[in-house]
């Protein structure tokens, strides 16, 4: 692959992960925000793939193929059958920063993730300064906003989608600043992963049970 | 300034103000044709204006200079931006004046005039739109100069014409994240600008709703066609400059008579191929809540200020 093409790919896949993140900020209804966050995934495996065939790395490519099995068909399965087991509360309706000031925020959070992570780019070997570096600003994006969603959303599937945005992130910045941390590694990781979302959907399951709302905010009033 | 700046000087606003009434007429026939309706067809907005040029001036009581001065300023700064912006010919007749700073601050004066004006007369309704209006413009000026930014990055110029003729000579860069981002805002900026549908609905008259016509409600006569004329202009002038800034081909670089025949009828098409789209598009959609539109013009904020972010990213 020559190197402007793969230049133009990294940044497309990089694109796509930022939109993606503020769409899921975007957008109120569940439904829809497990359908971009599915495509999220997509972005996120066609990075990996993007850095496997610059590299000729056959280990890459595997990585590359189970983060799309994982993150673009398992997880987004997994939180479509929580969502249908929940019942009446489909849609986030009142996030505790409205939407026009939570995308605002976001802006801010993208200067923020690009300052701090100027350090990190010129760490790069000097006079290398490949394209995967320099993306690395977006992976740190996509971190921030994945914990602004965490913090501020009320339902239990919005925190839980906001929880995976993070490690998306925290994915895509360890691609793109090592090109790959090994097949084991990555292995580990997905599956710890994906358990702590096996977890989660039990536990909202359970709440759901117990309380009739998965609203964490009314869990925190006394009830005889 | 050149010959091919002159000749675009000259053609260009010649080209707008007789094309914008019927781009206005094409957008409303294809509406009425999807939603079933027969339409008054293509050149109806210009045979309402000739009938609006015929009546006598009548302005209300009680008004201001300001009312009578804003249908002016709005269709002069139109037609400045019309002049000097790169639509047929990429060098400009007047170059300084074709920045893109200095094309936004022209448009943007078109409207805060025009809002003044609404709340010179007093009534409920024009200070409704008014306030409207403002609340829209404040959210969407900052998004039109932002995402335009982004696309001057790369060219080390915020001249209008330098970023259409680089984009031109290098065309893998429409497909870049940048290009993309700053489009999408672009987009929706104009249809905000523009006052369509999903922000505003161009053709009713519920009191509730509206917004431009709110503000346009105490004109009558020639004062209201020029109105009509320069909204009709501004929605060319915008689709012209998204045309031109992610879609250049066939503007003209030379200045010879086929050049600039190809790029008079690249203009026609691509700015008709647009509000056929847009018209296409707003048949789909429902007016958003009034209490919504910040909600939509900060997403395309955000993805605006995304692009100048991804420019220097990824550069």
């Amino acid at each position: 692959m020559n190197e402007t093409l793969f230049v133009q790919l990294l940044d497309l896949a990089c694109g796509g992960l930022l939109l993606t993140a503020v769409l899921v900020l975007w957008r109120r209804e569940l439904v829809v925000i497990i359908h971009v966050f599915a495509v999220q995934g997509a972005a996120l495996a066609a990075l990996v793939g993007v850095l496997a065939v610059h590299e000729d790395s056959i280990e890459l490519g595997a990585v590359a193929a189970g983060v799309l099995v994982l993150r673009a068909g398992v997880l987004p399965y997994l939180l479509r059958r929580a969502l249908a087991s929940a019942g009446e509360a489909r849609r986030e309706t009142r996030p505790l920063v409205n939407v026009a000031a939570s995308l605002l925020t976001a802006a801010v959070l993208t200067l923020l993730a690009y300052a701090v992570s100027r350090p990190l780019v010129e760490l790069a070997p000097s006079g290398l300064m490949s394209p995967a570096t320099q993306a690395i600003p977006i992976g740190l994006t996509v971190v921030l906003i994945g914990f602004f969603v965490l913090v501020t959303r009320r339902r239990a599937l919005s925190q839980l989608v906001g929880f995976l945005l993070m490690d998306n992130g925290i994915t895509a910045v360890g691609f793109l600043t090592t090109s790959g941390v090994g097949l084991i590694v990555e292995l580990g990781v997905s599956l710890d992963v994906l358990l702590a979302v096996l977890v989660l959907q039990i536990l909202t399951a359970r709440m759901r049970e117990t309380f009739g709302d998965t609203d964490l905010d009314e869990l925190r009033e006394l009830r005889d | 300034m050149s010959a091919l700046g002159i000749v675009g000087g000259v053609v260009q606003p010649v080209l707008i103000v007789a094309g914008s009434p019927l781009l206005v007429g094409v957008m409303r026939q294809v509406r009425a044709r999807l939603e079933g309706r027969a339409g008054p067809g293509v050149g109806q907005p210009w045979r309402d204006l000739r009938k609006l040029f015929g009546k006598e001036r009548i302005s209300p009581r009680g008004t201001s200079e300001v009312f009578r001065v804003a249908p002016l300023v709005l269709v002069a700064t139109t037609l400045v931006v019309a002049v000097v912006t790169p639509f047929v010919t990429t060098d400009s007749a007047v170059d300084p004046v074709a920045d893109l700073f200095a094309v936004v601050a022209l448009l943007a004066l078109g409207a805060v005039t025009l809002a003044l004006a609404g709340l010179d007369t007093g009534t409920a309704f024009g200070g409704m739109g008014s306030s409207r209006e403002m609340t829209i413009l404040a959210l969407v000026e900052p998004t039109l100069l932002v995402s335009i930014f982004a696309l001057s990055v790369r060219v080390g110029s915020t001249n209008l014409g330098a970023i259409v003729s680089a984009t031109l000579h290098d065309p893998v860069r429409v497909i870049s994240p940048v290009s993309l981002l700053a489009a999408v805002a672009l987009i929706i900026v104009i249809v905000a600008e523009t006052g369509r549908l999903p922000v505003d609905n161009p053709s009713t008259h519920l009191e509730l709703t509206m917004v431009h016509e709110a503000m346009v409600l105490e004109y009558a006569g020639p004062d209201l066609a020029l109105v009509e004329l320069a909204s009709a202009m501004r929605m060319s002038v915008f689709l012209g400059l998204l045309a031109n800034l992610f879609l250049p081909w066939g503007i003209a670089s030379t200045a010879t008579p086929i050049a600039l025949l190809v790029g008079v009828l690249a203009l026609i098409i691509k700015v008709g191929l647009l509000g056929v789209l847009l018209a296409a598009g707003e048949v789909f959609l429902a007016k958003l809540r009034l209490f919504r539109v910040p909600e939509l013009l900060a997403g395309s904020f955000l993805l605006s200020l995304l692009a100048v972010a991804a420019s220097f990213f990824l550069a």
